[in-house]
């Protein structure tokens, strides 16, 4: 099964990458642009078939490694 | 007295570290790889330095948390021993859960590299005793992920605690209550973004790193 974990910083959280990449569209005339956030993707194999027991174990990989919980959330797919 | 020094790949302040303990307390330091799954015996002090452990690779210190040697650091942190991260060293604490909180990227996305001064918010601390109730101290910082962020509920527990040991005066990087140092609830483990290797003799501007080595040894 192929894996995608979205990291981003939770609401709340300054992403001040994510402003400035505001400020720098807002520079290029896309003046309407608000609340950028920046965050990650990462994308892993990792066999079986059962969808139920994939996402229970990417969702153990995120609170112990891919997502620091004190200041991101994040969004499992599996397929 | 004996301190250990863990060098992960990336560490570049572990070389500081070990002359500035060596230096402000003549103690014994020892180099330990990250790799190493055993900490030498009967150690007094343990410092995790400065650098960016794994390029800072997903997360400032999240990769170094989960080191070999971090089993047995994290240990030895909750038998008491006294325990410093300093810089990256800090990040690494913050990702292995022995400190709260965690270290954003700075307010102003500049690498802010500069003497710096602190409030020793609280000189009653294993680290702080040695500054005899004075308020302010010098270090330098060097660091472009040291905008320390805790929730709400977190923030009010560390600072009700009293567990917020270093203040900036002047806030250099956006971090909450402008909080440059926190020990654990124990108050053996202490993380700090500002560098007392970087401060621990008058040659470098200032020596008031080497108070705080002095201090953490004495009280072992």
């Amino acid at each position: 099964m192929k894996a995608t974990v979205h990291v981003f910083l939770k609401p709340g959280v300054l992403d001040v990458q994510g402003k400035a990449v505001e400020n720098a569209l807002h520079g290029l005339g896309w003046a309407d642009v608000k609340d950028v956030r920046v965050g990650r993707v990462i994308t892993f194999d990792l066999g079986g078939t059962d969808k139920a027991a994939a996402e229970a174990e990417v969702k153990a990989m995120c609170d112990k490694l891919l997502a620091n919980t004190v200041i991101e959330s994040y969004r499992i797919e599996v397929a | 007295m004996k301190a250990a020094v863990i060098v992960f790949p990336g560490s570049n302040c572990d070389r500081d570290c070990a002359v500035a303990v060596e230096r402000s307390t003549g103690a014994k330091v020892e180099m330990v790889w990250h790799k190493d799954t055993a900490l030498p015996d009967a150690l007094d002090l343990i410092v995790l330095p400065g650098g960016f452990s794994y390029g800072d690779y997903l997360r400032c210190g999240a990769m170094a948390a989960l080191s070999p040697i971090m089993k047995e650091v994290i240990a030895a942190a909750n038998r008491g021993v006294a325990t410093v991260g300093i810089c990256n060293g800090f990040q690494i604490l913050c990702e292995a859960g022995l400190l709260p909180g965690a270290l954003l990227r700075n307010e102003g996305l500049k690498y802010v590299c500069k003497p710096i001064g602190l409030e020793v918010t609280n000189a009653q601390t294993r680290f702080t005793a040695g500054y005899q109730g004075r308020r302010e101290v010098t270090m330098t910082i060097g660091n472009g992920e040291g905008n320390f962020f805790a929730d709400k509920e977190t923030l009010a527990r560390i600072e009700g605690e009293g567990q917020v040991v270093f203040r900036y005066l002047e806030n250099p990087n956006g971090s909450v209550d402008d909080i440059a140092g926190i020990v654990n609830e124990a108050g053996n483990v202490l993380g700090m973004m500002p560098h007392p290797d970087r401060a621990f003799e008058a040659d470098l501007g200032s020596a008031d790193g080497a108070i705080l080595f002095q201090s953490a040894l004495a009280s072992a």
